[in-house]
């Protein structure tokens, strides 16, 4: 009940939102831009000819390769150059550079290389979420509290007892952080790559609404589904954070 | 008796805006097998950096640590450091805590090892808790029993009560002194806390203030248990604390 209460004021504006823009739709006797109602019926018509799901596999299956490459990459690589001062001067200075560029410069490189088919957008979803995953990984090994380290010097431990007892676990919250930005980007960057090159997806879907007919019903219904996604990829990722080997770090 | 410890003119100093800043200064010190000596200095003289030294933490500008007769170079297992802020790993339940230094255990054994210290200091029924669920004098028996689980020679104890209020930290005092009654181990403990020095030791050691030097030794000529408050131990509070620099009229 106390929930309902506080979600209240978000329900309000939403409906607010919703309305405003039958009303404008309404006003302005748009022929383009469709009412809620034209959404929803034209969301109705993509479920019921399957064309719907079939987008939102192929999306997710591409986020889903090129995040799970990027974390195989980015969990070790992270681990290493926040443990190896030697890598961390090495590989760095590339790394800040690669960065803050943004993964649609990339799409050209990529359709050079990987041509128009699915490898192209798994390319750029991975070079796009593996940044921040080292990034956050490196930063959770350099903020290891040294008293832990100590600890660990002090009892004599193995190599492998570090790394398992003290280490990962203690640089895990970090690297949760960092999925949940890199999955965030990775959703983003799908969309986009789908638009350009590609012929399945929501990214894809959404063009081809606007190209085969003005469809703008479906465009605005697969924007609101790609928000809605994305909220549930975050969700999921929130869950992960309030699990045991990430609670402790906020609980206090 | 046999000589544990010996510590030979130790200096220690680190660099600073203005220079070298001298902060250990020609220490030398011995302690005896099974003896608890308190070392007692103002605060920000140099103990918790000549402790260091001793533990084998930081080296020495110059000086030795020779403990069983052996150059000490490096911190190991037979000399465990418990500090002010405590190093129980979060991440790990009490009983992984517990479990955590003892290596060449079965794991079977590492289990009962772990529990006969949790019994000791009374965290039976806690094994399974994560550092978070307990309190500050629960965290400091776990601190206590994963130290001495691995049965060290040594404990090197660095203001370990000071966190805690007035009660807890003479409640643990107590269950220490019985604990060391039955397992006799060599006791270095620096305290700001008189009585608690002469609470506990068999020897204390006031320190200068900084760079820090070996001011006066005395000897605690009470038995276990004590009474703080008794004529002879307040007498002996007042002389040191003198030492110290505190006046008759301030102690009151």
């Amino acid at each position: 009940m106390a929930r309902i209460k506080e979600m209240l004021p978000a329900l309000a504006l939403i409906t607010a939102l919703i309305a405003t823009w039958w009303g404008a739709v309404i006003a302005t006797h748009s022929m383009i831009f469709p009412t809620p109602w034209a959404v929803i019926t034209g969301t109705f018509e993509l479920l019921e000819n399957g064309t719907l799901w079939r987008h939102i596999g192929a999306s997710l299956l591409r986020v889903g390769l090129g995040f799970g490459l990027a974390v195989c990459v980015a969990v070790p690589l992270g681990l290493w150059m926040g443990w190896v001062a030697g890598a961390y001067r090495t590989l760095n200075p590339i790394f800040q550079i690669l960065r803050p560029i943004s993964p649609i410069a990339w799409i050209p490189i990529a359709i050079l290389w990987f041509g128009v088919g699915d490898a192209s957008p798994i390319y750029l979803i991975f070079i796009s979420s593996v940044f921040p995953m080292v990034v956050q990984t490196t930063v959770g090994v350099h903020t290891i509290e040294k008293r832990y380290l100590r600890a660990a010097e002090n009892f004599g431990v193995s190599r492998r007892t570090l790394f398992r007892q003290v280490v990962i676990p203690a640089v895990l919250p970090q690297v949760i952080v960092g999925m949940r930005i890199g999955l965030g980007v990775a959703w983003l960057v799908v969309v986009a790559a789908e638009m350009i090159a590609l012929h399945s997806g929501l990214g894809y879907m959404i063009m081809d609404s606007r190209n085969a007919g003005n469809r703008y019903d479906l465009v605005i219904a697969g924007m609101i589904i790609i928000g809605l996604i994305g909220l549930s990829l975050d969700t999921t990722m929130r869950i992960l954070e309030g699990t045991k080997w990430a609670r402790w770090r906020y609980a206090h | 008796m046999r000589t544990k410890i010996e510590v030979r003119d130790l200096k220690k100093s680190f660099a600073s805006d203005k220079g070298p800043l001298a902060v250990v200064d020609n220490v030398s010190l011995t302690v005896q097998e099974g003896e608890f000596v308190a070392l007692v200095g103002p605060s920000g003289c140099g103990k918790s950096t000549l402790m260091s030294m001793i533990a084998g933490f930081l080296q020495p500008d110059a000086g030795s640590v020779v403990i069983d007769e052996t150059l000490r170079t490096r911190p190991d297992s037979k000399g465990i450091l418990i500090s002010q802020q405590g190093s129980v790993f979060p991440w790990l339940t009490v009983r992984e805590n517990l479990m955590f230094g003892l290596n060449g255990h079965a794991p079977s054994d590492k289990r009962t090892v772990a529990e006969r210290y949790a019994d000791i200091v009374g965290l039976k029924g806690f094994e399974d808790s994560y550092p978070h669920e307990l309190s500050g004098g629960m965290l400091k028996r776990t601190e206590l029993a994963r130290a001495l689980a691995v049965k060290p020679d040594i404990l090197y104890m660095d203001e370990p009560f000071s966190a805690l209020d007035a009660l807890m930290s003479l409640r643990l005092r107590n269950e220490l002194l019985q604990i060391l009654a039955k397992e006799r181990h060599t006791t270095l403990l620096i305290t700001h806390d008189v009585e608690e020095a002469i609470h506990l030791a068999d020897r204390i050691v006031v320190l200068s203030p900084r760079p820090t030097r070996v001011q006066t030794i005395f000897p605690v000529p009470f038995g276990h248990p004590r009474k703080v408050a008794g004529r002879e131990a307040q007498e002996l509070r007042v002389r040191i604390l003198s030492e110290l620099g505190v006046d008759r009229e301030e102690i009151g």
